[in-house]
């Protein structure tokens, strides 16, 4: 095997200096009722060849490998990736290293973060920002922990139900096992969420919305911002799509105080869902409560500039059981990427290909509403926005699926009460002759 | 690290087992960490301190302080309610190895008088340390 | 002297990405715009300017993260011996394979019949991880070893709300991973701390003095993380159930003991495996990584949904389990993790998994046998697949571990794991791991014994070191005490 580079006369020679006569006396001390009874039953091994041929068949399975378009996002979204990120990003000195407990052979990684907390706080309006969180889902999750933490004494957070379904769900688990309350927000026919029961609210640590929300509708963070905080609670905000800050003003400057979402759309591939990348950002007054692995800037032995992890204080192996999260990692090669990514699109990129993203669904949105659908909800829209079918859309999005057309995802897996409401997402990748070609279908 | 010998223990102040100091000035105490406490500790980076309003029982935590890679909890050494906190050490907490004797941590107005007699005097502290 | 291959080479600066560019330059390959251009329906006061970034070519970017790139260090670049991380070879074909399109491209939420490759793919590793581990049944969806502690803690809390059975504590050894205790707290136990005996494992007596009805049950990592097996392992689980307790294993350390050690035989119920040690997929620098948790039959109705199932000959995903924790993760976990982890399970098959831990085994045993006259070991007693040595014999020398660590680093090595586990003070913790061959050991060990010697030689030096990174030490209390994490 090439990956074990011991050849016999090695093996006996180690084991001559370890004092052993076979490999398997290494193991002598393990008791005889905690070992494995029989060779394990697993395939293999196989060669590059046919490794390549397997992996290739179980490919042609998925419909990823026929799909024309998916105009579908729901958290998972399809953006060009330049060549250059995914080159760069694939160079082994990144992608084969450990968490940059060394600093000064870790510069590459640790100014890498460091970027990427600075374009993050940028994008974000914020001031400071983490390394990175597992998935937009944690992150909402832990930045609502993080708001119970700085509230101190106060045990109910209020969530919008207009937050991506997903991502309420793993807040519910990770806030279960201590005695916190989550209250649900309930979304006006504006598609926007409802804020006006706030003051009825006790004990009331943080507020969480989504702009641009699961609906695809962009909130209205500054008016909302003025109730949460007249509530006296954190706000926080979250996102799925961070190419929406492109166009639209950023939740810092909206009046939120944490900020966290998926930032998979800046270079990442789908990949079925993971990883994504849990971006974090806060002001900075409450920079010693961020959870997660932090990179800041110092100074060397000479006094050049450099980098390192810190505020190491805040985490479980020197806190341990006090930490503010049990998290000892962070996405690494996966905000590296959306540094990249973001480098790479410039702000005169960003807001060219955001406001492509605009026109190509607005294009979409108004030839379907022209083929007899309506809107679900009144509020505006970024790339993904929800309609209600005149007839049946079944049959017609059965035939687009032939046609190698995703069309949408039923509203009603997520929410029951939409019955016949389909979510959509258009973005830079899907070319007009597609976009047509559905619009043409349904109309039909 | 310092000897024991090396190190300034005011004969005015009272000290705890925690090695916090207590400095009385008319109704209210001030209270910080001793030369051999912020000694043990290295470079002091952030000073965690409670809010001002807050009341606890002697041998409450009321506070933190974290060197670059260890945390360290404070322990009031006398029951009542946090009057004012330092704010200069929120900028500057190396103050608390450079003058731990000047850069109190909290300011508290006591609550229960008797603790006042349990705390240790200069001499007994230095016993303490001496073991 | 004897050298690494550490010696000093051209090292070009680079600025940070805002202090190079100009307005109007672009590396991204702009689409079409082949829609109208609308007038933009959104309300002013949601609209912004867009953030500032830079604006850069293609060679300003290639050139930046090139040349950051090389101040890095990867288990490509040279040995990593890190311990208790596993810093094996991760194969590149195992990245071709995680980016054949028909794979990276898939969206998650699809109809389980137009996933039928992604979902067998999981399907199967699942089905491998169960094997290998002895356990029933496994989840691939948390993100890191830490959720996947989490996951376990929350089926703990799960088990004895079910049972309405109210328990607080949670058995915690000293020769436990730091993340234990912090994600049993997150989960709302107290941990308890449990002495480790004088031969580095735990006394089966310790845990009966502890273990009570409230207390769930313990945490405990096998091998440990001084790199010893718990032999009395069949014991303290049988103390622990006895008393209505469940055990969590942590797996961080499997590349010692595949297809040596049957966890289920061992009496535990719940472990994770960090499918970027054990199972080769790359750190990253931190990240992506993933780990699956295994548990036994009785509690897999508690896993993270959604499950991935087979039936007959088509494979979907499983939401109705009213006992489940719930959900951990936006989709199924890092996805792009596990289809590494499966094509390396595939390129090794059953065979060389098991000769891999041997080897893992035999390497660190080595570095064991050739090092202890030099530095102190700590417990004199064979090891699994790391060693931990400490800085004992150095310090009379005024030399610290630190020291010598980063004296490693100007002879072209990762250091060990240094000052972990907590119980042996000054620790140096070093885990070859299977991939490295016998010449490269061997320089190792030469390179050390070397800076061993130096430390009573020349300690300056050592105190000094690194000297050949771009970088000399950084000031870590500065960064600390005036946090700038932006620029």
């Amino acid at each position: 095997m090439r990956y074990l580079p011991h050849t016999k006369e090695e093996i006996e020679e180690m084991l001559a200096v370890t004092g052993h006569g076979q490999l398997k006396e290494l193991f002598a001390h393990i008791p005889e009722n905690c070992r494995c009874q029989g060779e394990i039953d697993i395939p293999g091994p196989l060669s590059e060849w046919d490794l390549t041929d397997h992996f290739q068949s179980l490919a042609a399975n998925n419909l990823a490998s026929s799909a024309r378009a998916v105009l579908l996002g729901a958290g998972s979204y399809s953006h060009h990736i330049p060549e250059i990120v995914r080159n760069l990003m694939s160079r082994s000195e990144f992608l084969t290293a450990y968490t940059p407990y060394q600093p000064e052979m870790a510069q590459g990684t640790l100014q890498g973060i460091f970027e990427y907390q600075t374009l993050t706080t940028r994008l974000l309006g914020m001031e400071v920002a983490n390394g990175s969180m597992y998935d937009g889902a944690s992150a909402l999750a832990e930045a609502l922990l993080m708001a119970l933490r700085i509230a101190r004494k106060k045990h109910t957070v209020a969530i919008s139900s207009a937050i991506h379904p997903h991502y309420r769900k793993v807040v519910y688990t990770y806030l279960q096992a201590a005695s916190f309350k989550i209250v649900e927000l309930p979304v006006g026919r504006d598609g926007r969420t409802d804020c006006s029961g706030l003051q009825n609210i006790d004990d009331l640590a943080a507020v969480a919305l989504q702009s641009p929300n699961f609906f695809g509708v962009i909130e209205d963070l500054e008016t909302a911002a003025l109730k949460i905080h007249a509530a006296d609670a954190l706000f926080i905000t979250c996102f799925s799509e961070p190419f929406a800050y492109g166009l639209l003003r950023s939740p810092g400057a909206s009046g939120a105080d944490i900020v966290c979402g998926e930032g998979q759309s800046f270079g990442m591939s789908q990949s079925f869902g993971g990883p994504g990348l849990g971006m974090f950002a806060c002001r900075k007054k409450y920079q010693r409560n961020l959870p997660g692995r932090v990179v800041g800037e110092t100074v060397d032995l000479e006094g050049k500039r450099g980098y390192v992890l810190t505020l190491a204080t805040r985490e479980q192996h020197i806190r341990r059981e006090k930490a503010t999260s049990n998290i000892c990692s962070n996405q690494g090669i996966c905000a590296l990427t959306a540094a990249a990514y973001m480098a790479s699109l410039g702000s005169t990129g960003l807001r060219r290909v955001a406001k492509l993203n605009y026109d190509k669904a607005a294009y979409f949105k108004n030839g379907l509403i022209q083929t007899g659908a309506k809107l679900l909800f009144s509020g505006q829209t970024f790339n993904e926005f929800v309609l209600r079918f005149a007839d049946d859309f079944k049959p017609a999005r059965k035939r687009l699926l032939a046609k190698g057309i995703v069309a949408g995802i039923e509203l009603s897996d997520f929410y029951k009460e939409y019955e016949g409401a389909y979510l959509f997402c258009v973005t830079e990748t899907v070319s007009r002759t597609i976009l047509d070609e559905v619009i043409e279908e349904l109309r039909s | 690290m310092k000897e024991i010998s090396e190190l300034n223990l005011p004969a005015d102040l009272f000290y705890s087992d925690d090695h916090e100091w207590v400095q009385r000035t008319g109704e209210t105490i001030k209270i910080g960490i001793s030369d051999y406490a912020q000694d043990q500790m290295g470079d002091i980076v952030f000073v965690e301190m409670p809010d001002i309003g807050d009341t606890f029982k002697k041998g409450d935590e009321f506070g933190t302080l974290e060197s670059v890679k260890a945390v360290s909890e404070v322990f009031i050494p006398l029951s009542g309610e946090v009057v004012t906190v330092n704010a200069a050490l929120e900028d500057a907490p190396e103050l608390v190895n450079e003058e731990p004797y000047a850069s109190w941590i909290i300011e508290i107005r006591p609550t229960v008088e008797s603790e006042y007699d349990e705390l240790l005097s200069r001499d007994d502290y230095l016993k303490l340390l001496q073991g | 002297m004897t050298h690494g291959p550490g010696i000093s080479g051209l090292i070009l600066e680079e600025p940070l990405l805002w202090e190079k560019g100009k307005k109007g330059r672009s590396a991204f390959s702009m689409p079409d715009q082949d829609v109208p251009e609308a007038t933009v329906g959104i309300d002013e006061n949601l609209l912004g300017d867009g953030p500032d970034f830079p604006d850069l070519s293609e060679v300003d970017v290639v050139r930046h993260y090139t040349r950051l790139s090389q101040w890095n260090f990867g288990i490509d670049s040279g040995m990593y011996p890190l311990g208790s991380c596993t810093m094996k070879y991760n194969p590149k074909i195992n990245e071709k394979i995680a980016a054949i399109p028909g794979i990276v491209t898939s969206h998650p939420l699809l109809a389980d019949e137009l996933s039928q490759g992604a979902l067998q793919i999981m399907f199967e590793l699942q089905t491998f991880l169960a094997r290998l581990t002895g356990m029933d049944a496994v989840s691939l969806q948390p993100a890191a070893g830490a959720q996947g502690e989490m996951a376990g803690m929350l089926i703990f809390a799960a088990w004895f709300r079910k049972k309405s059975e109210k328990r607080s504590k949670i058995l915690i050894p000293d020769t436990a991973h730091g993340t234990n205790p912090a994600s049993a707290a997150l989960c709302g136990f107290k941990p308890v701390q449990l002495k480790s005996g004088a031969d580095g494992i735990l006394d089966a007596k310790t845990v009966t003095e502890l273990m009570d009805d409230e207390t769930v049950g313990i945490m405990l990592t096998n091998p440990n993380t001084l790199g010893l097996f718990e032999e009395s392992i069949r014991e303290i689980t049988a103390i622990v159930h006895e008393k209505g307790g469940l055990v969590y294993g942590d797996g961080a350390n499997m590349n010692a003991v595949m297809g040596m050690v049957d966890f289920k035989r061992c009496g535990i119920d719940i472990m994770h495996l960090n499918l970027h040690k054990t199972f080769s997929t790359p750190h990253g620098g931190g990240g992506p990584g993933a780990g699956p948790i295994c548990v036994v039959d009785e509690l897999k109705d508690f896993l993270p949904v959604p499950r991935v199932a087979k039936a007959g000959n088509t494979y979907h995903l499983e939401y109705d389990c009213p006992d489940s924790i719930g959900r951990l993760h936006t989709f199924f976990g890092n996805f792009g993790v596990l289809v590494k982890a499966y094509s390396y399970i595939l390129s090794m098959g059953a065979k060389n998994l098991k000769k891999a831990s041997q080897l893992a085994v035999l390497n660190a045993n080595y570095v064991r046998e050739s090092l202890r006259d030099v530095l102190y070991l700590a417990y004199d007693k064979p090891c699994m697949h790391e060693c931990v040595f400490s800085d004992k014999m150095q310090q009379e020398h005024g030399i610290s571990t630190l020291d010598m660590a980063k004296r490693l680093i100007d002879h072209g090595y990762h250091p060990p794991t240094i000052y972990f586990p907590l119980v042996v003070p000054g620790a140096i913790m070093i885990e070859p791991t299977e991939t490295e061959n016998k010449d490269d050991l061997d320089q190792f060990i030469d390179v050390f014994k070397d800076v061993a010697r130096e430390a009573s030689e020349d300690g300056e030096r050592l105190r000094q070191a690194p000297t050949r990174t771009k970088l000399r030490r950084l000031d870590e209390t500065q960064a600390a005490r005036k946090p700038c994490l932006t620029g």
